[in-house]
C-alpha cells in the first residue's frame, strides 16, 4: 500500500470480496535524507515513503478495517536499487530503478515478509495480469486491459514462484474505472494524483540526486569528463561527466552545428560521448543480458515476438534467439528487429511480448 | 480472536477502579481546581488527595510532587529545569529518548554533556560516573529501570556519588514505579520522573518528584500552579486517576504482589527458552523489574515476529514504542554490545497488573511455533533473483 489510488483500491476490493487482507507499506527511502542538499528540494511532501503517503495508506487501511503495518527495508532498497542506479549512470547506462525495486523489494522482500507473517499471496496495484496456463504448466504475465497504464515492462523479472503468489486485481480495469471504484468505496484518496517520477528522485532531476547522494556518502563524483566525438571519430567538444547524458538526448550537448545532434553512444571505458545525426540513432539489433523467461522455460529456437525497448515504446516486431557471448560464455538473447529502432539504450530493458503475453525480458547490453 | 496484551511497558490499560475513581470528574465534578467556589474546592480537594497518594508511593511529602503530562514532560522539566548554560551533565547511553534528547538540546544551549557507556548487561558503572565528574557538573541523570530490558541501575550508589560531589541527581523512574518499591529518601535523588500510563492510569498524566529546596526552572510559564513549577490548569480527572493508580500500586506492594508478577514473568521466560534454542535474555544476570523479559531470537527479524504474533492476537514489541519504524536498531541493545542483527532479533515481553496465568499459557503456545516458522523461511524463499543487477 503506497497511499496511492491503485493499491488502496486493491485493498478495498479484496476486503469487500471477503479475503483476509493485511495492509503493508514498505518504508524504502527516507525522503528527508537529501532534502536541501546540492540543489535538492527542501521539503518533500507527498512522495512515496513520505509521512504523508504512509499516513494516507494507514487511513485507508483503517477505513476499510484491515490490520496495517509499516515494514522498513531502507537498507536493502539503498543497496539493491539506489546504489545500482547511481553506478549505472556513472558507467554510461540509463537505469530502470522500478524494475530493480520490483525484482528485489516488491516481489522478493515483500513476499518473504508476507510468508513470514502467514500470508499466502501479495496483491499490488500494478496494471498487469497474471494467470496460470494449464497447457504450458506455467504462470503467465500478461498486459492489462488498460494498455496506457501497462506496467508489465517493469515486471519482466518475475519468476514462476513469484507469479504464483501474486495477485494483480486491477488487470482488467481502466484507470478511470479504478478511480470510480475508489469513490464507491468512499476512499479519501480517490482523487489523489498519480506519481509519475522515480520515487526517490523528487522533481525528476537525477543529476542533482547523484550529486547529493554521493556528497552525503562522502564520496566524490568520479571524474568521467571526456570528449564529445562524432560518429566518424572527430572530437568536437568536451563534456563534464557521462552521467549527464542518455542515448537519444539532444539538449545539453554544448555544441552547435548546422543540423541537430543526438547522443548516439556513451562509453564508460573511454569516457567519450558519441554524437551524431538522427539517422545514427537507429539500429536493428540489441543484445539482452540476464534474461528472465516467463512464458517459456527456455528459448530453444528463435522466436518471433514484439519487443519494447523502453516503457514508452510501441512493441516492435523482432526475432529473438539465444546466443552465447564471448568471452564470458554467458547466455544472452540477440534481438533482431524487422525495422530499425530509434535510441536503443544500454541499461534499459528489452521486454518480449507475444500478443499480450510477456514472454520474458532482459537488460540491454 | 482472543487478544493477549504483553506490551505493558509501552502502555497499560486503565484499571477499572481507576476509571471509576475518575468518572465523576468529567461531568459532575468539573470545576477548575483553582476556582474559589464550591466547584473548584471539590476538585482542588481531589487533586490534593491524589498528590498525597503519589507522594506515598514515592516516599516523599505531597509538596514535593509536581503533576505533569507524563514521562517525557517530567524528564524534560527535570533536565532543563535543573541546569543552566555552562553546566555539565552526566547521563547514560541507555536513557529513554526523552532524556537523551533533552540533554542534546542542552548541548545546543551551551551545556556540556557526558554520555556514559554501559556494560553487556546494560549497567552503568558508578566508578564511571565518579570519573566523569567535573568542576562544573550540575546534574547526573540515570534512569532507574530501562524500558526495553527492565534492568535496574545502581541508583543508590550513584546518588551517593552525587551527594559527595554536591551534584544533583535525577532519575527517570517511569518503568520502575509501580513495579518495584521506590523510596526517594533511601535512593537519595533530587528529582524523579514517573508516568501515569505505565501504572494503569490514563495517558497524559505523570508526576515529577522535586526534593524540597531544589531550585527548578519551569518550562511552562503562566499561572502559579504546582507551586509555580508547572503552569496550566490541572487535568483533574487524569490526576485523580493517577492518584488512584498510585494507591493501588502501594497496596499491591504491601501485599507482595510483585513476587507473583516475577513468577509469571519467569515462567514465560523459562518456558520460551526451554522450547526455543538460540535464544537468550538481554540483560541476563542483572537485577530487573519483575514484569519485563527482553528476549533475543537469533536468525529472525524481530519486526516480522511482532507482526506475525499480532496477527495471532499476541501483542509484544521490538523495543520502545517511540522508535517503531525507525531505521536504527534499539540504541539500548546496541549500547549493551549486541550486534545490529541481534538487536533487531529481540522482542520485549512486558506484563501488567491485569496479566493472568492464561495469558502466559497462550504466549507459550504461540511464540515457539512462530519463531520456528520464521526460521524455516529463509531470507531468499525462492531462487536467487537472476535479473537483479544490470551488470
Amino acid at each position: 500500500m503506497s497511499g496511492g489510488v491503485d493499491s488502496s483500491t486493491v485493498a478495498a476490493m479484496l476486503r469487500a470480496e471477503g479475503h483476509n487482507v493485511i495492509g503493508l507499506t514498505m518504508q524504502l527511502w527516507n525522503q528527508r535524507r537529501l532534502a536541501g542538499r546540492e540543489g535538492m528540494p527542501e521539503s518533500v511532501q507527498g512522495r512515496c515513503c513520505s509521512l504523508d503517503d504512509v499516513y494516507d495508506a494507514r487511513r485507508v487501511a483503517q477505513q476499510i478495517g484491515i490490520p496495517y503495518y509499516v515494514v522498513n527495508h531502507e537498507e536493502r532498497f539503498e543497496r539493491d536499487v539506489v546504489r545500482p542506479f547511481v553506478e549505472q549512470y556513472l558507467s554510461g547506462r540509463t537505469p530502470i530503478p522500478c524494475s530493480l525495486c520490483n525484482n528485489h523489494l516488491k516481489f522478493d522482500q515483500l513476499l518473504v515478509v508476507a510468508q513470514q507473517i502467514g500470508a499466502d499471496r501479495v496483491a499490488t496495484g500494478h496494471y498487469a495480469r497474471v494467470a496460470y496456463d494449464h497447457d504450458r504448466g506455467r504462470w503467465l504475465l500478461k498486459r492489462p486491459a488498460d494498455v496506457s497504464k501497462d506496467q508489465t515492462y517493469f515486471l519482466f523479472g518475475l519468476t514462476q514462484e513469484q507469479l504464483s503468489r501474486t495477485l494483480f486485481p486491477l488487470g482488467d480495469m481502466t484507470k478511470p474505472e479504478v478511480r470510480e471504484l475508489a469513490h464507491r468505496h468512499g476512499l479519501a484518496i480517490a482523487e489523489k494524483p498519480d506519481s509519475q517520477e522515480i520515487c526517490f528522485v523528487p522533481g525528476g532531476d537525477y543529476k542533482r540526486f547523484i550529486d547529493a547522494y554521493l556528497a552525503e556518502q562522502g564520496e566524490s563524483l568520479p571524474d568521467t569528463a571526456g570528449e564529445l566525438v562524432t560518429t566518424s571519430g572527430e572530437v568536437i567538444g568536451e563534456h563534464h561527466g557521462i552521467h549527464n547524458f542518455t542515448v537519444g538526448q539532444r539538449k545539453g550537448l554544448g555544441v552547435a552545428t548546422g543540423s541537430p545532434l543526438y547522443v548516439i553512444q556513451i562509453s564508460g571505458a573511454s569516457k567519450q560521448v558519441i554524437v551524431g545525426g538522427d539517422e545514427h540513432l537507429y539500429s536493428r539489433t540489441l543484445r539482452a543480458r540476464r534474461v528472465n523467461l516467463i512464458a517459456v522455460d527456455e528459448l530453444q529456437e528463435p522466436m518471433r515476438v514484439a519487443v519494447k525497448i523502453r516503457h514508452r515504446h510501441e512493441p516492435a516486431a523482432a526475432l529473438i534467439e539465444r546466443i552465447k557471448t564471448e568471452p564470458t560464455g554467458e547466455d544472452e538473447i540477440l534481438v533482431t528487429f524487422d525495422q530499425p529502432q530509434r535510441a536503443i539504450t544500454p541499461g534499459q530493458a528489452a521486454v518480449f511480448y507475444n500478443g499480450d503475453v510477456v514472454v520474458g525480458g532482459g537488460w540491454i547490453a | 480472536m482472543r487478544r493477549i496484551y504483553l506490551d505493558n511497558n509501552a502502555t497499560t490499560p486503565v484499571l477499572p477502579e481507576v476509571f471509576e475513581a475518575m468518572r465523576p470528574y468529567f461531568t459532575e465534578r468539573f470545576g477548575n481546581a483553582s476556582s474559589i467556589h464550591h466547584h473548584g474546592q471539590e476538585t482542588r480537594a481531589a487533586v490534593e488527595n491524589a498528590r498525597e497518594s503519589v507522594a506515598q508511593l514515592l516516599g516523599c511529602s505531597a509538596s514535593e510532587i509536581v503533576f505533569t503530562s507524563g514521562g517525557t514532560e517530567g524528564d524534560n522539566l527535570a533536565i532543563s529545569g535543573l541546569v543552566a548554560a555552562g553546566d555539565h551533565v552526566i547521563t547514560s547511553s541507555i536513557e529513554h529518548h526523552a532524556a537523551l534528547h533533552a540533554c542534546k538540546h542542552l548541548e545546543e544551549a551551551g551545556c556540556e554533556v557526558t554520555v556514559l557507556p554501559v556494560n553487556g548487561r546494560s549497567l552503568v558503572d558508578p566508578a564511571d560516573v565518579k570519573r566523569a565528574l567535573r568542576p562544573n557538573t550540575k546534574l547526573i541523570s540515570i534512569m532507574m529501570a530501562n524500558n526495553e530490558t527492565g534492568v535496574l541501575q545502581p541508583v543508590e550508589e550513584i546518588a551517593k556519588i552525587a551527594a559527595e560531589a554536591g551534584v544533583l541527581f535525577h532519575t527517570d523512574a517511569v518503568q520502575a514505579a509501580g513495579k518495584v518499591p521506590i523510596d526517594v529518601k533511601r535512593i537519595g535523588c533530587h528529582a524523579l520522573t514517573i508516568s501515569g500510563h505505565k501504572i494503569h492510569a490514563p495517558q497524559g498524566t505523570g508526576a515529577l518528584f522535586v526534593k524540597k529546596g531544589t531550585q527548578l526552572r519551569p518550562m511552562f510559564h503562566g499561572g502559579r500552579h504546582e507551586r509555580s513549577r508547572r503552569a496550566g490548569t490541572e487535568n483533574v480527572a487524569g490526576i485523580v486517576g493517577l492518584g488512584k493508580a498510585a494507591q493501588i500500586a502501594s497496596n499491591a506492594f504491601a501485599r507482595g504482589d510483585e513476587k507473583k508478577m516475577a513468577a509469571m514473568r519467569d515462567r514465560l521466560q523459562q518456558g520460551i527458552l526451554a522450547q526455543v534454542d538460540e535464544a537468550g535474555v538481554n540483560g541476563e544476570g542483572a537485577a530487573r523489574v519483575p514484569n519485563t523479559a527482553n528476549i533475543r531470537f537469533d536468525h529472525i527479524e524481530g519486526e516480522a515476529l511482532v507482526i506475525a504474533l499480532d496477527l495471532k492476537g499476541l501483542a509484544v514489541s521490538t523495543g520502545a514504542a517511540c522508535s517503531s519504524g525507525a531505521i536504527a536498531p534499539s540504541h539500548v541493545l546496541v549500547a549493551m554490545g549486541l550486534r545490529p542483527d541481534q538487536a533487531r532479533a529481540s522482542i520485549r515481553f512486558s506484563l501488567g497488573k491485569q496479566t493472568v496465568e492464561e495469558d502466559i499459557d497462550v504466549a507459550l503456545s504461540l511464540v515457539p511455533e512462530t519463531v520456528a516458522r520464521l526460521r524455516e523461511i529463509s531470507p531468499r524463499y525462492s531462487a536467487p533473483v537472476k535479473v537483479g543487477s544490470q551488470e
